[in-house]
């Protein structure tokens, strides 16, 4: 900026100087890329995923060993089921982790996608304050929990982002025969951290994986009050996306990816995820006879 | 408020204590945010000069688009950046979604109409008697305004200050384009966002420290050259 410019050296051409400046910056958006910038090629394989496999460090475990494995560098993107299967609708994603198996299988019907694999389970578990003030521990069913919950006033904090567990958590309150709209249920179109947080310091109820909850118990002032049903299993899926409608996807990180999740020695990782932490595994991997109690 | 004070001493443990996985944050905060605000000086300075200088038809309007542009939330402009650079988006073809070059992108946008409304009040501060003498004495009109923006370096050092603390703060533009992806695009705001939502409270203070430390020593370091150069 303090380059001096020589004022004696007559008019110099308008264009030129456009010219001039254009190429400056062209230049220094080369040089400055080409630093910045990794390489970005068939070797990337973009992961639309939920947030509770990347939230809870999952992820982060096991994408280094698939990258060792298999070379390829997966770019994991923690958005939520609801816009994750968004992105594998428009090819914007080469394969998804999810879990919403309704909507997948919708996505299989379009064709967009090729195939789904589950790959790990867990429960939702029904959270709340550790006094319970609608007694929805005592509830023989998630259903009547539900009902006492929204009959009791107490307050309710909704996802409401669309994700896989706030699709779960509006079914269960159309098995429960209740329309959850009133000032006790709110919505905070959020992540699940940062709800379970805001259910927290709010003293509410709230629906989330059994992962996450666990992943965040130490910093939560929340009790599980219902995670013994059998409609709260939560199934995570791996989907395969279709290259012949989407030519652009890398078809073979996806699916290198969605093998590697059900292999033998990645599903031993899963089932040991977390044990050492939180006394019980996050995830499991073979689906249950019956659900299993609650810890608490 | 123990969390606080965990949070910092823990972000001095980080940085001093040569955690890779930060330093690698720290630096790619630094190049995305340094590359978005030269660009965006490169681009907006003299758009901002002639703005503020020259008299033609159209420049109200553009005035008003670049103010309005001053305002916008960054998350608009992530939105969009967004949608352009996906495959069937209209850049697709660049393939830098997710990549460091996007946030680059998105940054830069955010700084430009930054950038542009500094430059342009700092040029339409100073005398046009003096614009009107060079003119007089044979200067170019582009001549004229190179000298112009030389006289007000010091005013558009503040609108370059003022655009890299605009981006490198933001959040949700680059959370957007970037992806948050571990040791490619996560950078200091990302992280503190996904560390406060795995409920490691300590560790987002710790990152937000180390945000506002970085900001600190950047903008002094503009602040004290721009001081010794009045001194001059």
């Amino acid at each position: 900026m303090t380059t001096k410019v020589d004022v004696d050296s007559g008019s110099v051409s308008w264009s030129r100087v456009i010219r001039l400046w254009l190429a400056l910056i062209a230049m220094v958006a080369i040089t400055l890329g080409a630093v910045s910038c990794g390489d970005s090629q068939s070797s990337d394989v973009i992961l639309a995923t939920t947030t509770s496999t990347y939230d809870t460090g999952l992820l982060d475990m096991l994408l280094p060993v698939f990258e060792e494995q298999t070379g390829f560098n997966v770019k994991p993107i923690a958005v939520g089921t609801g816009k994750a299967l968004a992105m594998g609708e428009r090819g914007e994603a080469d394969v998804l982790l999810v879990h919403a198996p309704a909507a997948e299988a919708k996505l299989l019907e379009s064709g967009a996608a090729l195939s789904r694999k589950p790959v790990m389970y867990n429960y939702f578990v029904l959270a709340g304050p550790p006094d319970d003030p609608a007694s929805a521990r005592a509830a023989s069913a998630i259903q009547l929990a539900l009902n006492w919950i929204s009959s009791s006033g107490s307050d309710f904090i909704s996802r409401g982002d669309d994700s896989g567990t706030h699709k779960m958590e509006l079914s269960l309150w159309e098995l429960a025969e209740v329309v959850p709209a009133g000032s006790w249920y709110q919505e905070s179109g959020q992540g699940m951290g940062a709800t379970l947080q805001i259910a927290s310091q709010k003293a509410a109820y709230t629906l989330s994986d059994r992962a996450t909850f666990l992943a965040q118990s130490g910093v939560l002032d929340l009790a599980i009050v219902s995670g013994r049903d059998d409609a709260l299993l939560n199934t995570y899926s791996v989907i395969e996306l279709n290259g012949d409608r989407f030519p652009e996807i890398n078809v073979k990180g996806g699916k290198a990816f969605a093998e590697f999740l059900v292999s033998p020695e990645t599903q031993a990782m899963i089932r040991d995820f977390g044990v050492e932490q939180y006394g019980e595994p996050l995830f499991i991997t073979e689906l249950p006879g019956r659900a299993p109690g609650t810890s608490q | 408020m123990d969390l606080i004070w965990d949070g910092v001493s823990e972000a001095f443990r980080l940085i001093f204590g040569g955690d890779k996985e930060v330093a690698e944050i720290v630096l790619l905060t630094l190049r995305v945010s340094a590359t978005a605000t030269v660009l965006a000086t490169l681009i907006g300075v003299p758009i901002g000069a002639v703005l503020g200088v020259w008299q033609f038809k159209g420049r109200g309007v553009l005035i008003s688009i670049v103010n309005t542009g001053m305002g916008a939330p960054p998350v608009v402009v992530g939105l969009v950046v967004m949608i352009l650079l996906w495959r069937s988006g209209v850049l697709g073809g660049l393939h830098i979604l997710y990549t460091p070059w996007a946030m680059v992108f998105a940054q830069a946008l955010i700084a430009l109409p930054i950038v542009i409304g500094f430059s342009m009040a700092a040029i339409a501060q100073i005398d046009p008697a003096f614009r009107q003498q060079m003119l007089a004495l044979g200067a170019s009109r582009s001549q004229a305004l190179w000298i112009m923006v030389i006289e007000a370096r010091l005013a558009i050092l503040a609108a370059v200050m003022a655009g890299f603390g605009a981006v490198i703060s933001e959040v949700g533009a680059v959370m957007m384009v970037g992806g948050n992806i571990k040791g490619e695009t996560r950078v200091l705001t990302t992280a503190t966002v996904l560390e406060s939502n795995r409920g490691e409270f300590g560790t987002a203070i710790a990152l937000g420290t180390i945000l506002l430390t970085l900001t600190f020593l950047v903008i002094a370091a503009l602040t004290i050259v721009q001081q010794r150069a009045r001194i001059r």
